[in-house]
């Protein structure tokens, strides 16, 4: 089917101010993406799956500026950790803010070096590739084909200490495309740690492959800078018995769509993906799930919370696929907003859609204001109004940032949003 | 201590007058106890003494310790000393039974211009006073009332009576769900707190808490208004003839 010539403008308009990056080894990957993508274009507002996202700004050939925020107030995230740190600015790799890149059970290169053939060969753009069905992910392909770097990691046993990829900010047209791929050999462990705004627009790809019996461990926290965007996907695929829980917070951001495919492919392996996020004013955040089961014994969970103010917008769109066979699956989807005033508003779409029978799936949607009778029991046991309503946020994000099976870094997000809400009431 | 004087209250949304002239002062170091029948409006009467929403005052005040209650906000009423234990207790998913208890009581301290009370002194504390209502460590680590039970609630409401030592103390059918143990547990803790600077009203339908808690005063409420005191023979007259006497009497 030809595209809509709307389509085909905005795409050519888009990929005539990017080139090829000389990629060696994942250049086929690249040239098949560009292939992909021409033949999809980039989403436009009529697209079904762009129906409550506008993504015009994330297609423009250039992006949009943002401004860089003065962060003097708060320590970078995850500093106090003993990490493996790996540092970006505005998207180009900061060799002398990173840490030496060999640690034990890991090994960890970087995209736009790893030159020869490499293992990364056969994950790179393979699992963005699988993903575009049944849907087009277009950005996705786009990162494929033109990612300037990012970074390989290869999990073979239990990693001592968190890998985390820091995102710095500090050019306000910085347009900045990453592409990660992580593999997890059987058996192996390891978490990933993310921070940071990145740059005025972000586009990140994460492919990672979970191998039987193996866990993951991601979270990520997108940058509180106010006017950056970001356009984010991961493609997951799991094996036997593995484990991949995912749990990102947003805080600020005038445009986010964090989209986050699934592909359950062993027996009796789980996936959890979660989020909570805090806009205010102008922010739009969206996330668009997808997880497929394909095993039989699986568990998935889907968990988002969002907390709107001031004319905030929130979008989730979320989907669970039980293909024929996939008995005993478990699958589990919540997204929840909190409006805390009239103007700010929450758009849902779940979805399931099964092909066995001997499932369990439930999935539930809502939105609301602050409970006004928990407010009072609060106040009336002396707690101000103001902590009384925080209490009560936190409270709601809580079961989201409970996936997170670190209390350590439970708490340590917690703080943040307790920060970012103190900070709305001085 | 609490001095109430021909409190006239209405519904906000509607046109509905509930309180409809109540005189009612409780010293300190007095149990007050009003009874009456369902829908007289005692529960409106503890709400609107601590500030819910959703009520309009028309007519009368209502001071603590001289100082104009219906002027302050939820948490200053509070922080002045007023206590209100919920005939139905709020659960609170996600805050933590613990953590709210201390914010609640530093907030209150810090209001009063007092000193905080640090971690380790407020878990010595709430943990002899939760051992006394018979409320173990897991029940004080779960969110605020979540899947607690009837019983359970309404010692809670107790135990943080306990740790809040307010000076003035309105028990809404804190007896109602309550198995005859319970009672007792809960009537203890309420005995322990009195003392000469403080105040209690007592809400109940039965009779079987003033039996543990032995009333100075006991108030008939009924359609808005205190029709009758008396001492606790009154309360002892209600549970044998119920309110046909004391009702027929003042109409
Ligand atoms: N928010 C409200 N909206 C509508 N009606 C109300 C509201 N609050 C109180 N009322 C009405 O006011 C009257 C008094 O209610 P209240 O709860 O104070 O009675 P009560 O004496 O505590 O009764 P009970 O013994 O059953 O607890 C009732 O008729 C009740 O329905
Ligand atoms: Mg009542």
């Amino acid at each position: 089917m030809a595209l809509p010539q709307a389509k085909l403008d905005a795409t050519e308009a888009r990929l005539s101010a990017l080139a090829l990056p000389e990629g060696g080894w994942s250049d086929p990957a690249r040239q098949d993406a560009l292939a992909r993508l021409r033949a999809m274009g980039l989403p436009t507002a009529r697209d079904e799956y762009w129906k409550y996202t506008r993504p015009d700004t994330l297609v423009t050939a250039d992006a949009p500026a943002a401004a860089v925020l003065d962060q003097d107030d708060e320590t970078p995230l995850f500093a106090a950790r003993d990490r493996l740190k790996i540092v970006f600015v505005d998207g180009v790799f900061s060799a002398a803010d990173s840490d030496d890149l060999s640690l034990e059970g890991v090994s960890v290169d970087r995209l736009a070096e790893a030159k020869d053939i490499h293992w990364a060969k056969d994950l790179y753009g393979v699992l963005e590739a699988q993903g575009q069905t049944p849907v087009a992910r277009p950005l996705a392909a786009l990162n494929t084909a033109f990612a300037s770097d990012g970074v390989l990691i290869h999990v073979t046993g239990k990693v001592s200490k968190p890998i985390n990829l820091i995102y710095r900010h500090e050019d306000s047209t910085s347009d900045a495309i990453l592409h990660h791929v992580i593999k997890l050999d059987a058996g192996a462990e390891a978490t990933i740690l993310e921070n940071g705004p990145a740059a005025a627009r972000f586009n990140q790809c994460i492919e990672v492959d979970v191998a039987d019996s193996a866990t993951l461990h991601h979270i990520r926290a997108q940058g509180r800078d106010h006017e950056r965007r970001a356009a984010t996907h991961i493609f997951a695929r799991l094996g036997q018995e593995s484990t991949f829980k995912s749990f990102t917070l947003t805080v600020n951001g005038m445009l986010t769509r964090n989209e986050v495919m699934i592909d359950i492919t062993g027996d009796d392996a789980v996936a959890h993906v979660a989020g909570a996020c805090m806009g205010d004013g102008a922010f739009h955040h969206d996330d668009t799930i997808f997880v497929t089961h394909d095993a039989v014994n699986c568990e998935s969970r889907q968990v988002f919370k969002k907390v709107l103010r001031n004319g905030a917008t929130g979008v989730f769109q979320g989907k669970i696929l039980v293909k024929p066979g996939a008995q005993k699956t478990d699958g589990y989807q919540i997204s929840q907003a909190l409006l805390l005033d009239g103007d700010s508003q929450f758009l849902a779409k779940p979805e399931l859609e099964i092909y066995a029978d001997d499932v369990a799936c439930s999935h539930g949607s809502t939105s609301g204001a602050i409970d006004e009778e928990g407010l009072f029991y609060l106040r009336a046991r002396g707690v101000p109004r103001g902590t009384a309503e925080d209490l009560l946020t936190i409270a709601f994000i809580a079961e989201a940032v409970q996936e997170i099976e670190d209390e350590s870094l439970q708490e340590e997000l917690v703080e943040r949003v307790a920060a970012w809400l103190a900070r709305r009431r001085s | 201590m609490l001095e109430i004087k021909n409190l006239h209250v209405k519904l906000e949304e509607e046109d509905k007058q509930i309180l409809k002239g109540v005189d009612l002062t409780v010293e300190a170091g007095k149990v007050h106890a009003i009874m009456g029948p369902n829908g007289s409006g005692k529960s409106t009467l503890s709400y609107v003494l601590s500030g819910k929403d959703g009520y309009e005052v028309t007519e009368g005040s209502a001071a603590l310790e001289g100082k104009d209650l219906l002027d302050m906000d939820v948490e200053e009423r509070a922080a002045a000393g007023l206590f209100l234990a919920f005939q139905y207790p709020v659960e609170i998913p996600g805050v933590g039974n613990m953590t709210f208890l201390r914010t609640a009581v530093n907030a209150q301290r810090k209001a009063r211009g007092e000193e905080e009370m640090s971690s380790a002194e407020f878990l010595k504390v709430i943990r002899e006073k939760a051992k006394s209502l018979k409320i173990d460590a897991e029940m004080l680590k779960r969110p605020v009332n979540v899947g607690f039970s009837g019983g359970e609630k309404k010692r809670n409401e107790i135990l943080q009576m306990a740790m809040l030592e307010p000076r003035m103390c309105i028990l809404d059918e804190t007896d109602s769900g309550l198995d005859v143990d319970a009672m007792k547990l809960v009537a203890d803790g309420v005995n322990a707190l009195r003392d000469s600077g403080r105040g209690f009203l007592v809400i109940t339908h039965y009779q079987r808490l003033l039996d543990h808690i032995k009333p100075d005063v006991v108030h008939i409420m009924a359609d808005g208004r205190i029709i009758k005191t008396g001492g606790p023979e009154l309360a002892l007259e209600v549970e044998k003839n119920g309110y046909a006497d004391i009702l027929a009497e003042v109409a």
